[in-house]
């Protein structure tokens, strides 16, 4: 592939709203109420939406036949390069609000740059993320403000899964090769500059919140190299299993 | 009041039904037409939400970007639905609680369609056309019902209705002009989905305890065998360009009656998933008693957070 690092590129950004958003779509009917259920579907359709646009490029790009259904469900696990945030499961509310919250600042913060690429593809998909986006972080900075100064146990319930997921923050700010090549040839966000705006504000949100900012200073790493939780295969059983089973159909 | 002034009251009332006038949440109504409006309205919207399960266990697996996207969007409407009939029922002065609590009781029925388990992806298929087919068969009319809220949600209801029904039949037309295998999967989903639609559109004429006076509010405009029999009018030439067959023995077009005669369904089955006792029955409750009791502590923390907020602003005012 003559553009190899600008596919892994778009991968390695698209991944992440296909991973979130087919967590956000298990959820769907099982919201703890019917206008949360709604928000939270219509964050994932943002996201697929985003998904589809990153991978029709891609699919551009390899010029190999694959289309975008390819590329999002008929990867090996170890071919994904999202970060381990946000193939967390939805363990209750709280983690889904927590994940969505800390994934979305840093998606609102690495949007806003991409904008600037000089990519045009990508600069126009980012124009239009970014106005979703920037609901789905009103939204879920809402939540854990909500949660965090709610009752004693939404308290207590917000602060764990914050506690849980911040050792997944870190990754954010990683660089990949692929990264490092598309930043130097002015078509890449250079992550490791959102690092501090973007604890600036989540910590800024938390104590509003009355919440703690976890000061664990250990980090996980990997899914950007696409090495993933345990919980990675599961999630990838369901989004691959039409593909898998009946494989070279139309739908 | 007398018994005269309210004999009078409910005269002036069915007068203006008869005249086709809208009745508005705080008219004077007589508390029959309240309760069977509560309950209709309410099981509507539980079938709503209940709905949105079936085809919900499809949405992680769906098979391409496309599809999993217009799911999403589709399974959303109906939580959509679900929102704007609790508040018409709202207007009638019960409160969504109440009506949740009636749904997880057991008191409150839904559409029994929704207590079959979804098998495969040709049943995002079938649901769509089938399902969402017969829904707007039942619901069209309801557009010009008596009760205003009702009437004005069923209008924007039916037109999502309708787009959910051709996206249906658009997935069956796909597997039909795809693989033996996907045709199969088609013709399979129609086999197992066809009866029960049927069953949705109600007991026959002469087993409907409701129909009457139904009509008389213009809940109802056609009996339910009248609506069957519409139903399965304009389905058949649709399975016919899709290449499938229906799975009844019977069904021929009567020249004289213009109209396709039928095979005999199976009501011993339709009383047994009403009372209770279909394959996903306990299941779908489950599901959403389980939801409502997972998501207390968030509603509550919204409601301890809003208070403390108002709090707050009241003593910013002081």
């Amino acid at each position: 592939m003559k553009n190899k690092n600008l596919y892994n590129y778009i991968l390695g950004i698209a991944d992440n709203s296909l991973i979130l958003g087919q967590r956000l779509g298990e959820l769907c009917g099982h919201g703890p109420s019917l206008e949360t259920d709604i928000a939270c579907t219509n964050m994932s359709l943002d996201l697929l939406g985003q998904v589809r646009s990153y991978y029709q490029y891609a699919a551009k790009i390899a010029g190999d036949g694959r289309t975008e259904d390819d590329i999002a469900m008929l990867r090996k696990e170890r071919e994904y390069f999202n970060v381990l945030l946000v193939e967390q499961p939805n363990t209750d509310f709280g983690y889904t609000m927590a994940r969505q919250f800390l994934f979305d600042v840093y998606h609102f913060l690495m949007l806003t740059e991409l904008e600037k690429s000089t990519d045009l593809n990508l600069s126009a998909i980012a124009k239009k993320s970014i106005k979703e986006v920037s609901y789905h972080k009103r939204f879920s900075s809402d939540w854990i403000k909500r949660l965090g100064d709610g009752t004693e146990e939404s308290h207590s319930r917000i602060q764990t899964a914050i506690n849980d997921l911040w050792t997944y923050t870190d990754e954010l700010f990683h660089q990949t090769e692929a990264d490092k090549a598309m930043v130097a040839e002015g078509v890449g966000v250079d992550v490791t500059k959102l690092k501090d705006a973007y604890y600036e504000e989540v910590n800024a949100v938390l104590e509003e919140a009355t919440l703690s900012v976890p000061e664990s200073k250990y980090f996980q790493k990997g899914g950007k190299q696409g090495i993933h939780t345990e919980h990675m295969g599961y999630l990838l059983a369901d989004l691959q299993y039409m593909q898998r089973t009946y494989p070279n159909m139309e739908w | 009041m007398s018994e005269e002034q309210i004999k009078n009251l409910e005269e002036q009332f069915e007068e203006r039904i008869a005249r086709d006038e809208k009745i508005e949440p705080k008219d004077w109504m007589p508390e029959k037409y309240r309760q069977t409006h509560i309950r209709q309205i309410s099981q509507h919207a539980h079938s709503e939400i209940v709905g949105m399960l079936p085809e919900g266990n499809w949405i992680t697996r769906a098979p391409s970007l496309r599809r999993k996207v217009a799911l999403l969007a589709k399974v959303q409407d109906e939580a959509g639905h679900g929102l704007y009939l609790y508040s018409a029922c709202e207007t009638l002065g019960i409160s969504r609680d109440e009506l949740y609590e009636q749904l997880h009781s057991g008191k409150a029925k839904y559409s029994s369609i929704f207590n079959y388990p979804t098998v495969t992806w040709a049943d995002m298929g079938a649901i769509g056309w089938l399902v969402d087919g017969a829904a707007i068969i039942n619901q069209v009319p309801l557009c010009s019902t008596s009760f205003g809220p009702y009437a004005r949600a069923m209008v924007r209801v039916c037109k999502e209705e309708s787009f959910h029904q051709r996206q249906g039949y658009e997935i069956m037309l796909k597997l039909c002009n795809g693989t033996p295998e996907q045709k199969e999967m088609a013709q399979d989903a129609l086999n197992r989905w066809w009866w029960p639609s049927l069953m949705m559109l109600g007991p026959t004429d002469d087993m409907s305890v409701h129909t009457e006076q139904s009509m008389k509010w213009k809940l109802k405009r056609k009996t339910n065998d009248e609506l069957r029999q519409q139903f399965i009018d304009q389905t058949v030439p649709q399975a016919d360009i899709l290449g499938l067959t229906i799975p009844d023995p019977d069904l021929k077009w009567n020249e004289e009656r213009q109209s396709y005669d039928f095979g005999e369904i199976d009501w011993d089955e339709f009383w047994q998933v009403v009372k209770g006792h279909g394959p996903m029955n306990k299941a779908r409750m489950k599901a959403r008693v389980g939801a409502w009791e997972r998501g207390e502590w968030v509603r509550d923390a919204a409601m301890a957070h809003a208070e403390k907020q108002q709090e707050r602003k009241n003593k910013q005012v002081v």
